[in-house]
């Protein structure tokens, strides 16, 4: 990241320094009580009921998949309403593009914004299932790094749908895209369980391969070879991602 | 060395967009120290001119340097060495007026030491310094552009672009902006604005050119454009019904020229007040009006319309 993307960051950090207390309480909260009710309440009946087929205990299969998809959470917020008001509504966007900034830098320095903003809420939260019993293996260290790179995997392209579209976008944004694969990549239960074509389609999410590498680091069962597949799935959805991140800003701000 | 080379030089420079050309092959150029203005009503093409001069919006055709350097290749660098006051606020709301001066001054590189000294002394200067702390979302259109210029300064340009500086503003708001600017000119700032204000344009700036349509129809100084397009006075009738058609004939060559709006009568003369007996003689109006002529009349005469309509 060069210089003058540093610069944008900064941009984020202070508008971030406002609000921080409020994602920190949340970070916090909303893992103990998902945990609460999945690991312990829910995962009673799983485990008293069949908890042979996960081969492990609910809690530590729910864990690792709920820390995965919060990374996608958080990311994707921070991706859309942010964007949109830097361009629409405190035109925040046109004031740096009036300094030496550049459309790259302006891409570059709200992702890595994003990346800090997952990165702090992925430490509460490894923090907080470690507290509950989940963690078994030093390797989910790691998942600090991936939940970073999930995050940027669905900012990047977000952000882009955020800079080109006029009108509303995020209800269905998150109401057909975000909320179906947090609800059916992995997280919850295992994929295998979906029906031919929708599995499929369950492969190919980038929160699947997050989900799957960070249950791998989360009980230490993970393995080079798969690791590095998923870590390049995500990566390729950011490099993707920041090239059409550009195309939609230059498009939008650029005239 | 005869002259120094203009900081903005421009020859048959177009901006294109899709079938619309709301620049259509201007030239112009900006010397150091100069106020430079581009007046003109709304859709002649200032703004997108002004855009154009800020390296954030490419020309489609025609020859642009600034600062001796081509915005297409060389923006950043360009843009490092402008003030952008924008005719939309670029404020952030949330954040402080402080914070705002600040972060912009990163934006260019400044340590955050030196951007808070020059943040200091700029809020004082727009007359801000005992709002330093207050968020931006209270305060009035007024302070809110009075910040966009101190903005615009912190990385002390050489070149201070304004576009529509004073629009929507009240007057006496208008007259605080106007009387910033105009120390920023005695300080030997070079200043380029665009509006639709004939007044804004004859109070602030040395030289000017006339925009009409993406083209530019006169340049010259405000007080030179008066001389040549219009006469010293200018007589006003108002009338109870639609007012007449007239021929400057009339007059025995005292009127120069008539120019009929739907509202009024315009009689341009070098003598009004010589003008009024004779006018309430032979039109019978309303009401009377003598007045110097100004660049509105100017516009008039090259267009055949009002700048605010």
């Amino acid at each position: 990241m060069g210089a003058y993307a540093l610069r944008a960051f900064e941009y984020w950090l202070v508008v971030y320094r406002r609000v921080w207390r409020g994602t920190v309480m949340t970070s916090l909260l909303n893992p103990i009580l998902y945990l609460t009710a999945l690991g312990i309440g829910l995962g009673k009946i799983v485990n008293s009921g069949g908890g042979a087929t996960l081969g492990m205990p609910y809690l530590d299969f729910v864990a690792p998949g709920m820390l995965a998809a919060t990374a996608m959470q958080v990311a994707s917020v921070e991706a859309s309403f942010p964007v949109r008001g830097a361009i629409k509504w405190n035109r925040q966007y046109y004031a740096m593009l009036a300094t030496p900034l550049r459309i790259p830098d302006l891409v570059a320095g709200h992702l890595a914004y994003v990346a800090a903003r997952v990165a702090v809420s992925a430490v509460l939260y490894l923090a907080a299932i470690t507290a509950f019993g989940a963690v078994h293996s030093p390797l989910a260290l790691l998942g600090i790094p991936l939940c970073v790179l999930i995050g940027v995997a669905f900012a990047a392209p977000i952000s882009a749908v955020s800079a080109y579209a006029e009108d509303e976008v995020f209800n269905p944004l998150f109401r057909f895209v975000v909320t179906p694969m947090f609800l059916f990549s992995g997280s919850f239960f295992p994929v295998t369980r979906l029906p031919h074509g929708l599995r499929e389609v369950a492969y190919a999410t980038p929160l699947w391969h997050g989900v799957d590498l960070m249950r791998g680091l989360t009980l230490g069962t993970a393995t080079l070879g798969w690791s590095l597949v998923h870590a390049a799935y995500l990566a390729a959805w950011i490099v993707a991602g920041v090239a059409v991140a550009r195309w939609a800003y230059r498009k939008r701000l650029v005239t | 060395m005869s002259a120094e080379a203009p900081l903005i030089h421009a020859r048959g420079l177009v901006k294109q967009f899709g079938t619309l050309r709301a620049v259509d092959g201007v030239d112009f150029d900006v010397q150091r120290g100069e106020a430079f203005g581009f007046l003109g009503p709304n859709g002649a093409g200032k703004s997108s001119t002004m855009r154009m001069i800020g390296c954030v919006s490419p020309p489609s055709g025609g020859t642009l340097r600034i600062l001796g350097l081509d915005p297409v290749a060389d923006g950043p660098a360009i843009r490092g060495r402008l003030g952008v006051v924008p005719q939309a606020d670029t404020l952030d709301n949330e954040l402080t007026v402080q914070e705002n001066l600040v972060i912009y001054g990163r934006y260019f590189g400044l340590s955050r030491a030196e951007v808070r000294r020059r943040a200091a002394e700029l809020l004082d200067f727009v007359q801000l310094g005992e709002r330093a702390a207050s968020k931006v979302e209270p305060l009035s259109g007024g302070m809110k552009r009075r910040l966009t210029i101190a903005r615009a300064l912190v990385n002390e340009p050489e070149l201070l672009l304004l576009d529509e500086p004073t629009t929507g503003l009240d007057p006496q708001a208008r007259h605080l902006v106007w009387d910033r600017l105009f120390r920023l000119k005695q300080r030997g700032a070079t200043l380029v604005l665009t509006t639709h204000y004939m007044d804004e344009a004859e109070q602030l700036c040395d030289r000017l050119v006339i925009m009409d349509r993406g083209r530019i129809a006169e340049e010259g100084s405000p007080l030179d454009l008066i001389r040549r397009l219009s006469t010293r006075e200018v007589v006003e009738l108002r009338f109870a019904g639609e007012p007449p058609q007239v021929d400057p004939a009339l007059f025995d060559g005292a009127v120069a020229r008539v120019e009929s709006l739907p509202d009024r009568l315009l009689l341009y003369t070098e003598d009004g007040d010589a003008l009024v007996p004779v006018a309430h003689e032979r039109l019978h109006p309303q009401s009377v009006l003598v007045r110097r002529s100004t660049l509105e009349d100017v516009f008039l005469r090259l267009t055949g319309r009002t700048l605010v309509d």
